[in-house]
């Protein structure tokens, strides 16, 4: 053991990726939450040429899918390399097949999981074992880490283990609670590594390789006469398999102090009752034992850290003789089994050394689950499962941490319990995600973890909104090891760092008596009180609460910081609350200044330290006054008119009680109402949109391009104003002929993010001031109320007819109520806007396959979702599978609409004595190819409906649950490039080449953005990405000349920052064509880089640069003999760099490799060139040069 | 034929200059123009307010995007070497400086005090050979007046000739009233070269979009004219090395220069017409000038044709102008 080992803090993901890549020499690695940092830190210190124990630079290899990354894994070991990869959920799903194959073969290696739920009513990236578990019958063996510290030691007992035993491992913990806890850790030094990794397994791992020196094959076919014995030969390997790692945990005991065993014991040597649970739990279960003990009551924890082989007797070796009562934790759900995985193996091992005599008494077994999606499992639960267990006849197959009120499995909890937390300073901050609270506290951990003896451990919680996002942070510090892995409850210090959150009592209600709250306020001392609501000052009054204010804002704003509240809290934070001396912990946040802003020189430096001398200065405690001031309420969000589900169940998940929701409340099978999010409100913007009617030319450019839905248009008759609030807009439509017709727009203003596409789009400046347009954005507060009544008014207005609405033209298409509104996505988003076209167009009969990724969480992440429904109660149905598969799950979704079409249709020509035969000629015959031919179609469905009712004829009932078929359905398979351009592009391949009516739209932002802008295939040359810093080498796939090359897929590149007008007619054209049809999307992103308010100039200059020409392939010209490639943009007039070197993504690369950015920036330009002069020649080929259609 | 020239103290090889332009951004131009015979290398501009908006847009970038979401906690690679700042021209002179001969010139536009000291400073110790002072300034405020203007160059000036000790030049532009008086000012200043004259961006509207047009225009041979009147006038009235840097196309305009009383002769044009080695063309043409003219070095004709040698004096004054005036009637 080394006297002076490094401390360090850091989060599960970044201490066993450390040690992963330490001792590997190929990482074969694919995004996906919340294992992506792992393989992001990998890719990171290979291209800085960080080296592994052997002194070489581990290869780092991104592939197409999990699947792929388990196969890459299973070839590079079976040619003799060190390969490991990293995992969770439906990525650990794919690689199963290959684990089979890997544990079949005996090949050592670890792969290192972040457990995670896996998608079944729903997906969630939170944590559990439903995915482990799954892998369980694989042959991997797998080792379970409780910490932080665990995840780092595992790792490498992990690899000492697989090397001698030959048994590949799973090392898992659990995904977000220890994978992104920052813990205070001990860092262990490549010596120790060195000493556990034995270089003579790692050659004969080697000498196994394949090797034509000395080849033989490996991966048969075996028949009946062979396999069952060939199955059975490795059953001593696994027999070994539990000493051998116990080994290396005693080894590694004897390197770092730290002793691990395969089921670690810790309670009353003579305790009745037994806890038996794996992961993060077991650190609570322990603690909680322990305090239990301290109380008199006999009981223990056995805390599982190898699964498997699942090692009965050391199993029983680690349970007291004396144990009466067993409860067996389970953190997954297996429904319809006898019980969850660990009990029944607990259940199995006693049972069975009871019947060999190994055991006298068989103590009572019940198993539970807890934990499922990271729900919260605190030491009340474990009190109460150690009661249960008290109990002459405890709930077995029990649930802890729900109140199931369907199956009463629940056991019910004291939440009046709690451990001693005052060993502990427990700060909770409330920030938003842009403010750069998390960020801060981070720092904040660092700054006491690793220059302090404290222990520091932090824990951040986000809402599933992309923009104004609420995070909450979760710091303790103590003098001890922080072993507490479950939210503050109660904090001895809050910040709110955005006044607004005082709406919230519940926050108020976390403070410990005497405690002290932090308020960011931007009104004067004598004014915030006045501010605070009611029922927040009583609570404060009652809790003797000490209260400190800065208007950190205006102390940025004075110091030339911006916008940027985070060191300014930080530092308030470390000047009250007692956690360090106030002296030293601003010599702390200096020191941490310089280090951070070093290389931006010494003005930056001055900048932020003054930021923090005048933040001390404007540090003020405010005096309490004797009583509550202030008869306002917290505000509650009480939607009028909405449903009883939304009132009863979504109202409560947006309130944050989403936990007390009983089982009863939620539906059975995952589904869920459309159209919730415009009862949110959600307010995030300070800066809203205001339309002057005098200079709007009415284009409906604003409202195109609005990611968020909250512009909207009508026009009307001069009637409709009668009774027009004071100071509602209105003017003359912009079409002659019309003289009695006015045009409003107006502006869901609660719902904007003030994102200010919708100013950069209008193509209207004011003669007076240049930088007015007929759309600016305002401040919104003093708009607020007036806002309000003018929406209420324009919303009774009628929708316009979609009958009589011009579908051609952009000025048109603002007249169409979009069906997909006010979406939680980034504030200015390049992909919504085109959903909202698509809803605007189709809605009424849009089938939707989501491929997973940003457009499936910003689309269907609970509480809401902004998939909306019309004035008659249609609209996108909408679904998600997986990530992989969407193509295949729209294409069923199409054969199965056209299935039962036809089955309709069949029926209406069996029933047409019946029906009527006009009408059955009708609903057979009758075109639909227009908005009229649709609403007429439907009238004849609503009259055939009518006439089934009296029609006995069994057959009639069953076309009475089709009849809905008969009016054509618009599916459309959505999803990012990440799906289409790796995934998922095989089944996207093959949904384009069989034929069949489906519309693709790909929302190509060219990173994996929603796992945090990961590498895919649709990246470009030159631009720099995760997995790719060192700059894209090869060129973006041509998704759109490979599905020309089918010939009968209709294809566009669409960019509705270039022209709006061309995306329209794709689209429409895409819904028109009968087959395949793609449209790419250029969707700008925040992961490029850029400032997000110039998305749309972007894309003009990326078409302008013939990066993204604009074109159109349609298979029906080519039918009919006409040239089919129409290229529609104009040839490029800039250079690449003048589009690429406006986005971060490509300008890193010429700061940090200079000669490297200029070669790809050169080969760019010369794939782009080549790229347009191919279009521009196809668009002169005449029909024969096309694939013809069959 | 002996081409070397002394420009603000620096001994040059050939007056022929690279003046500042985006070729100079990359290292392999800069030794293909010492190969190509360039007497020295004004590096492209490194421009402060570009630096300050680069910065403030990773800034910005980076506050909005780490640590918004569960899934992300950013989406940039990691940024431990990303060369903020001046870092990468500095790097630039470190390595042009390893690798060629040359004088290397740093550019540098400054937008505020702190930025002329810093950026100097750097400049002077990544190994700069000397600075060339790219003071971009339109007085678009039209109350501004013109002691305010000259005061603003000659502050400039002051606190980088404090803060280093390399030669300095100071890039002007045309229109100071008495550029005479100015010339000397800058002198006393602490200036050691003045370089005739900044292109300032002169925008062109597109009247279709009724938007401004900014673009590029390359300069052209005739429009040697006004440096070429300052610098004759200028040549041995004020004690500075003159440099001349517009229209030069050819050796003809080198000579031009050369003759009205530069030190060196500028160019980039010319080279982003026919690729650096054009400069070697231009060195010998413009040394079969000098044989055909029997001149054997630089200084035999330097200045030869400036205001204070000519036999008429006047032929650089409003009088001449009443001359050409006339003689087209």
């Amino acid at each position: 053991m080394k006297d002076h080992p490094a401390v360090i803090t850091l989060d599960a993901n970044e201490a066993t990726a450390f040690v992963a890549y330490r001792v590997n020499e190929v990482c074969a690695i694919y995004p996906i939450t919340p294992s992506s940092p792992m393989a992001e830190f990998c890719d990171e210190w290979a291209n800085k040429g960080i080296t592994n124990i052997w002194g070489n630079i581990p290869e780092v290899i991104e592939m197409q899918h999990e699947g792929g990354a388990a196969g890459a894994v299973h070839g590079a070991l079976q040619a003799g390399s060190m390969t490991t990869t990293f995992t969770a959920s439906q990525g650990l799903m794919l690689m199963l097949p290959n684990f089979y194959k890997i544990a079949g073969e005996l090949t050592p290696t670890v792969i290192h999981v972040a457990a995670r739920s896996l998608a079944a009513q729903a997906l969630s990236i939170f944590g559990d074992h439903s995915d482990v578990m799954a892998a369980r019958t694989t042959g991997m063996a797998l080792l379970a880490s409780a910490s932080v510290q665990e995840a780092h030691d595992l790792a490498i007992i992990a690899q000492a283990a697989t090397l001698e035993s030959r048994i590949p491992f799973i090392h898992f913990f659990d995904g977000f609670r220890t994978s992104h806890e920052v813990n205070k850790i001990t860092l262990m030094d490549e010596e120790t590594i060195r000493t556990m990794i034995d270089d003579a397994l790692v050659h004969a791992h080697r000498q196994r390789a394949l090797n034509p020196e000395h080849p033989f094959i490996r991966g048969t076919a075996q028949n009946p006469d062979v396999y069952f014995q060939g199955r059975e030969t490795v059953n001593r390997y696994y027999d070994d398999t539990p000493a051998i790692v116990q080994k290396a945990m005693d080894t590694y005991a004897t390197l770092s102090g730290r002793q691990y065993d395969l089921f670690t014991y810790t309670g009353a040597p003579d305790a009745d009752r037994v806890v038996i649970i794996m992961g993060s739990g077991g650190e609570t279960a322990t603690e909680t034992a322990k305090e239990l003990i301290r109380q008199g009551e006999p009981v223990g924890v056995i805390q599982v850290r190898l699964y498997r082989p699942f090692s009965k007797t050391h199993l029983l070796q680690a349970l007291p003789a004396s144990t009466r009562a067993i409860a067996v934790l389970d953190r997954t759900k297996e429904p319809g089994a006898g019980g969850e995985p660990l009990y029944l193996d607990v259940l199995g091992a006693i049972s069975e050394a009871v019947m060999e005599g190994k055991m006298r008494v068989l103590p009572r077994i019940i198993g539970g689950r807890y934990g499922l999606s990271s729900k919260e499992f605190t030491p009340a639960m474990v009190k109460t499962i150690f009661d249960e267990l008290g109990q002459a006849n405890p709930k077995n197959h029990f649930t802890i941490g729900i109140h199931d009120d369907v199956t009463h499995t629940s056991l019910e909890v004291d939440p009046a319990f709690s451990l001693d937390e005052s060993k502990w300073t427990q700060a909770l901050f409330y920030g938003l995600g842009a403010d750069g609270t998390v960020g801060a506290n981070k720092n904040s951990i660092k700054i006491i973890g690793e220059n302090t003896d404290l222990y520091a451990q932090g824990y951040f919680v986000y809402d599933s909104k992309k923009s104004g996002a609420r995070t909450v942070s979760h710091l303790r510090f103590g003098t001890a090891p922080i072993r507490a892995p479950y939210l503050i409850r109660t904090a001895d210090f809050i910040g709110c760092h955005q006044f607004s959150f005082l709406e919230n009592v519940e926050m108020i209600h976390q403070l410990k008596p005497g405690g002290t709250l932090l308020i960011n306020a931007p009104f004067d001392m004598d004014d915030t009180w006045k501010h605070i609501p009611g029922e927040v000052q009583e609570a404060l009054l009652a809790k003797k609460a000490r209260v400190f204010l800065i208007d950190a804002n205006a102390v940025a704003r004075d110091t030339g910081m911006g916008n940027r509240i985070n060191t300014i809290m930080q530092t308030c934070f470390f000047a009250i609350s007692g956690v360090l001396p106030r002296e030293e912990a601003i010599d702390h946040i200096k020191k941490a200044i310089e280090k951070t802003y070093f290389k931006k020189g010494p003005s930056v430096i001055r900048k932020n330290f003054e930021a923090v001398d005048q933040t001390l200065e404007n540090l003020f405690e405010l005096t309490l006054p004797t009583g509550s001031t202030n008869q306002r309420q917290v505000g509650t969000i009480l939607p009028v008119g909405a449903p009883a589900f939304v009132r009863e169940v979504t109202v409560r998940m947006l309130a944050g009680h989403g936990d007390d929701l009983p089982v009863s409340m939620l539906p059975v099978d995952g589904t869920y109402p459309s159209g919730t999010t415009k009862w949110e409100k959600r307010n995030v913007a300070d800066l809203i949109p205001v339309w002057d009617d005098e200079l709007c030319i009415q284009c409906g450019n604003c409202s195109f391009v609005c990611p968020h839905s909250v512009i909207r248009s009508k026009y009307y008759h001069n009637d409709h104003l009668v009774g027009a609030p004071e100071g509602f807009k209105s003017a003359q439509i912009n079409a002659r002929g019309y003289p009695e017709t006015r045009f409003t727009l107006d502006v869901y203003l609660e719902d904007c993010t003030g994102c200010n596409l919708c100013v950069e789009a209008c193509p209207v400046t004011d003669p007076e001031n240049r930088d007015r347009r007929a759309i600016n954005l305002e401040e919104k507060a003093p708009l607020l109320e007036s806002g309000r009544v003018h929406l209420q008014f324009f919303e009774q207005i009628p929708l316009n007819d979609r009958t009589r609405v011009n579908y051609d033209t952009v000025h048109g298409v603002q007249f169409l109520e979009p069906l997909f509104e006010f979406s939680g996505a980034c504030a200015g988003c390049g992909e919504t806007p085109y959903i909202k076209v698509l809803t605007q167009l189709f809605g009424d009969r849009l089938v939707v396959a989501n491929a997973t990724g940003c457009s499936s969480i910003y689309g269907g992440n609970l509480p809401t979702t902004p998939w909306s429904v019309n004035k008659d109660g249609r609209g996108p149905a909408w679904s998600n599978s997986l990530f992989e598969d969407n193509a295949e799950f729209g294409l069923g979704m199409r054969v199965s609409a056209d299935k039962l079409r036809d089955t309709a249709r069949q029926l209406v020509s069996q029933l047409q004595e019946d029906i009527g035969v006009h009408l059955s000629h009708d609903l057979l015959e009758a075109d639909q190819r227009n908005e009229v031919e649709i609403a007429l179609q439907r009238a004849r469905v609503a009259d055939l409906q009518e006439r089934l009712i009296s029609i006995q004829d069994p057959r009639a009932r069953s076309l009475a649950s089709l009849a809905d078929h008969l009016v054509d359905r618009s599916v459309w398979l959505v999803g990012g490039d990440g799906w289409a351009y790796d995934i998922g592009s095989s089944g996207l391949d093959h949904v384009l080449a069989s034929g069949r009516n489906v519309n693709v739209l790909v929302l190509d932002t060219e990173v994996y953005s929603n796992t945090g802008g990961q590498m895919s295939k649709a990246t470009p040359t030159a631009a720099t990405a995760k997995f790719a810093a060192g700059g894209k080498k090869v060129g973006k796939k041509d998704l759109a000349l490979q599905a020309i090359s089918y010939g009968n897929v209709y294809v566009a590149q669409v960019a509705m920052g270039a022209n709006p007008q061309q995306t329209l007619l794709a689209f429409r054209e895409a819904e028109a064509y009968d087959g395949p049809s793609l449209i790419l999307a250029y969707s700008h992103c925040i992961a490029h880089g850029i400032d997000m308010t110039k998305g749309l100039t972007q894309q003009e200059l990326a078409v302008k640069s013939g990066y993204w020409p604009l074109l159109r392939y349609h298979p029906d010209l080519r039918k009919a003999g006409h040239r089919p490639f129409v290229l529609d943009a104009p040839r490029p007039t800039i250079q690449l760099k003048d589009y690429a070197y406006n986005e971060l993504r490509y300008k890193i690369l010429t700061r940090t490799q200079p000669a490297e950015a200029e070669r790809l920036m050169s080969l760019a330009q010369e794939i782009a060139d080549l790229r347009w002069r191919t279009y521009e020649e196809m668009a002169g080929y005449d029909a024969s040069s096309f694939a013809p259609m069959g | 034929m002996d081409l070397r020239t002394t420009y603000m103290g620096l001994e040059l090889s050939s007056p022929i200059v690279v003046s500042a332009c985006p070729l100079s951004e990359n290292l392999e131009n800069i030794l293909h123009m010492e190969d190509a015979g360039a007497g020295a290398v004004v590096l492209f501009s490194l421009f402060e307010e570009q630096i300050r908006r680069e910065d403030a847009l990773m800034d910005s970038v980076l506050e909005s995007t780490t640590n918004i979401h569960p899934e992300a906690s950013g989406y940039f690679p990691d940024f431990d070497d990303y060369h903020v700042g001046s870092e990468a021209y500095l790097d630039l002179i470190r390595q042009a400086k390893a690798r060629v001969d040359i004088p290397i010139i740093g550019s540098l536009n400054g937008i505020s005090n702190e930025g002329w000291i810093d950026y100097a400073r750097q400049m002077e110790q990544a190994g700069a050979d000397g600075i060339e002072m790219n003071i971009f300034f339109i007085p678009a405020d039209v109350g501004i007046s013109t002691k305010d203007v000259e005061s603003r160059y000659l502050d400039i000036v002051r606190i980088v000739r404090k803060t280093v000790s390399i030669p300095v030049a100071v890039k002007l532009n045309p229109y100071f009233s008495t550029m005479g008086t100015m010339a000397a000012d800058l002198r006393d200043a602490g200036a050691d070269a003045l370089v005739l004259f900044n292109r300032f961006y002169q925008p062109d509207i597109d009247i279709e979009r009724l938007r401004l047009v900014s673009d590029l225009q390359y300069s052209v041979a005739n429009e040697i004219r006004l440096p070429l009147l300052w610098i004759a006038i200028l040549h041995g009235r004020v004690p500075v090395s003159l440099a001349a840097t517009t229209g030069v196309q050819t050796a003809d305009e080198v000579v031009k220069y050369l003759l009205a009383g530069a030190d060196v002769a500028m160019t980039a044009s010319s080279l982003y017409k026919h690729g650096i080695d054009y400069l070697d063309q231009m060195n010998k043409d413009l040394a079969l000038w000098m044989e055909r003219h029997q001149f054997a070095t630089i200084d035999a004709f330097k200045g030869v044709m400036s205001q204070k040698n000519i036999a008429d004096p006047t032929a650089y004054e409003r009088a001449n102008y009443i001359k050409i005036l006339e003689g087209q009637k």
